[in-house]
């Protein structure tokens, strides 16, 4: 089992030892000035020695991540199911939700720090926003997706509306709901640094985000992206935490065999 | 109505000359627009329409087995549907008492694990989870699906998904139970042990039955009473007694008979 799980992860460590070796070479052999560009070793050293610092910032950043992308799932799912169930809703909701994803944060940004301060919840709403469409898109599509004749058979059985959204709609849709949140996911830890960029106060621990733009005018690229590497290692982290979330979830959709490819 | 010389426990007492069946289906028309068209509007109102059922009467009586055979867009299912009240006739009327529907796909819910499946009517009258279980469990054992209630619908056999279908439908308390090919996509073997099996089953859970199907030996063995019907529009163009003492085998000459004459029916074989 450990074994296996080892050759699993194999090529994924070839992969990266492939391209943080070519990145060395690329900036030893003086390809790049390293004012742009560090070497892995300094982002390496940079890492060890700003460890406490990243750490807090990590945890920082982490929570906003964690605590905006449920509040995305859960406006994404509810505003999904409202356009499912009522027809007025789709027309209502779904233009003004695509046009939510073009409007540019850095407009609405002033406006939520003047509502809620430089807080933490002004970070959740931007993220929310910019992570709740796939939701909604993937959702909406899942919902739809029932089985028809599952619906039929559920009215033979003289189901309620509620019981055949509970038992045939609501599981079918769970897979694709589950894919969309795993795009929010992959989205997520980038909205986090839009939101700390926009709406965060400059000081040490304002999270990865706000670091990486202060230490970017301090000319401190090494730890720049030593907190982009911490910030892509949360990204894969929510990522893979979801997938496990979705076989316990939704286990019919590892079958082997079946209905799905 | 004559009965049989040695009437089997299972033969039923048939009264629809007279009362009221469980279903009453008296001059049922139905037709569909051809799908797309009402949507698409370069051919506005024009639609082609489809007549699935032309002036269909049946009844079936109160614990009779009635077999609808006819060719594939004989409007089987569409009588079905009607009877299920998932449907409503053009003209015509259809009466029924309470009727459940076992599709001709399974359309066990991949999500539930068969024994949840079987349940699902129970669970959808809102019976405790832990009940339902009870119950649709005390039936596994005698369906031949003991050790098998905790598996997936995908983990399944096709005949035992039909089992598992089956057991969904009668678990669903209604007096009439509506079968849509329930073995049409069995292979033979398969398809004779289920037949057998639903035999059995019927004799101890007797219920009003129609049974749709398309294979005509399936009928005869089955069924009380066989309702042939023609391509589409499908109407009805004969009806046979079936007054054979149960269990019945397929080389009784009586149900070799009674095949060709239904065959003849349908026009597929020119009578000698």
């Amino acid at each position: 089992m450990t074994w296996r799980r080892a050759t699993d992860a194999l090529p994924a460590l070839l992969l990266l030892a492939a391209v943080v070796g070519a990145w060395e070479l690329y900036v030893d052999l003086g390809g790049v000035d390293p004012a742009l560009l560090p070497a892995p070793h300094s982002v390496a050293s940079a890492t060890w020695e700003n460890a406490d610092l990243l750490w807090k910032n990590f945890a920082i950043t982490a929570k906003e991540v964690v605590l905006g992308l449920g509040l995305a799932l859960l406006s994404g799912f509810a505003v999904a199911v409202a356009i499912h169930l009522w027809h007025p809703v789709r027309r209502a909701v779904y233009p003004p939700a695509v046009g939510s994803q073009a409007v540019p944060i850095a407009v609405i940004a002033p406006l939520l720090v003047f509502w809620w301060g430089f807080g933490i919840f002004p970070k959740l709403i931007v993220i929310a926003l910019i992570c709740f469409f796939p939701v909604v898109v993937t959702t909406v599509d899942g919902l739809a997706a029932v089985d028809r004749d599952q619906l039929k058979l559920l009215r033979t059985l003289d189901a309620s509306r509620w019981q055949a959204f509970r038992f045939a709609e609501l599981p079918a849709a769970l897979p694709a709901a589950l894919s969309g949140a795993r795009i929010a996911v992959a989205v997520g830890v980038i909205a986090a640094f839009i939101a700390e960029s926009q709406t965060a106060t400059i000081g040490p621990y304002s999270g990865l985000g706000r670091e990486i733009v202060s230490d970017q005018s301090s000319l401190q690229e090494p730890r720049a992206w030593a907190a982009a590497t911490v910030l892509c290692l949360l990204a894969i982290a929510c990522f893979y935490t979801l997938t496990l979330a979705e076989r316990k979830l939704a286990p019919w959709t590892n079958q082997p065999t079946g209905d799905r490819p | 109505m004559p009965l049989d010389p040695a009437p089997h426990p299972a033969v039923r007492v048939r009264a629809h000359a007279h009362a009221a069946g469980a279903v009453n289906v008296d001059n049922a028309s139905r037709t569909y627009r051809e799908p797309g068209d009402a949507s698409r509007k370069r051919r506005p109102r024009s639609s082609r329409s489809v007549p699935a059922l032309a002036d269909v009467s049946l009844r079936v009586a109160r614990g009779e087995l009635l077999a609808v055979v006819g060719p594939s867009g004989c409007g089987k299912t569409t009588l079905l549907e009607l009877i299920c009240d998932l449907q409503q006739p053009d003209a015509g009327t259809v009466r029924s008492e309470p009727a459940a529907l076992m599709p001709q796909r399974d359309l066990l819910l991949p999500w539930l694990n068969a024994l949840d499946n079987a349940a699902l009517a129970l669970r959808v009258a809102r019976q405790p989870r832990a009940r339902a279980r009870t119950r649709a469990a005390a039936l596994f054992a005698e369906l031949g699906l003991a050790g098998f209630e905790q598996a997936r619908p995908h983990e399944l056999s096709g005949g035992m998904r039909q089992r598992v279908a089956f057991l969904r439908t009668l678990l669903a308390d209604k007096p009439v139970l509506c079968l849509d090919e329930p073995f049409g996509a069995l292979d033979a073997i398969t398809r004779t042990e289920m037949q057998g099996w639903l035999a059995r089953a019927l004799e101890r859970e007797p219920r009003t039955v129609v049974l749709v199907t398309h294979d005509v030996e399936e009928a005869v063995l089955l069924a009380d009473r066989v309702v042939v019907m023609s391509a589409r529009p499908g109407r009805v163009v004969a009806e046979l007694d079936v007054e054979l003492s149960r269990p019945r085998t397929r080389t009784d000459p009586r149900v070799l008979e009674l095949r060709e004459r239904a065959l003849v029916a349908l026009g597929m074989e020119r009578s000698a």
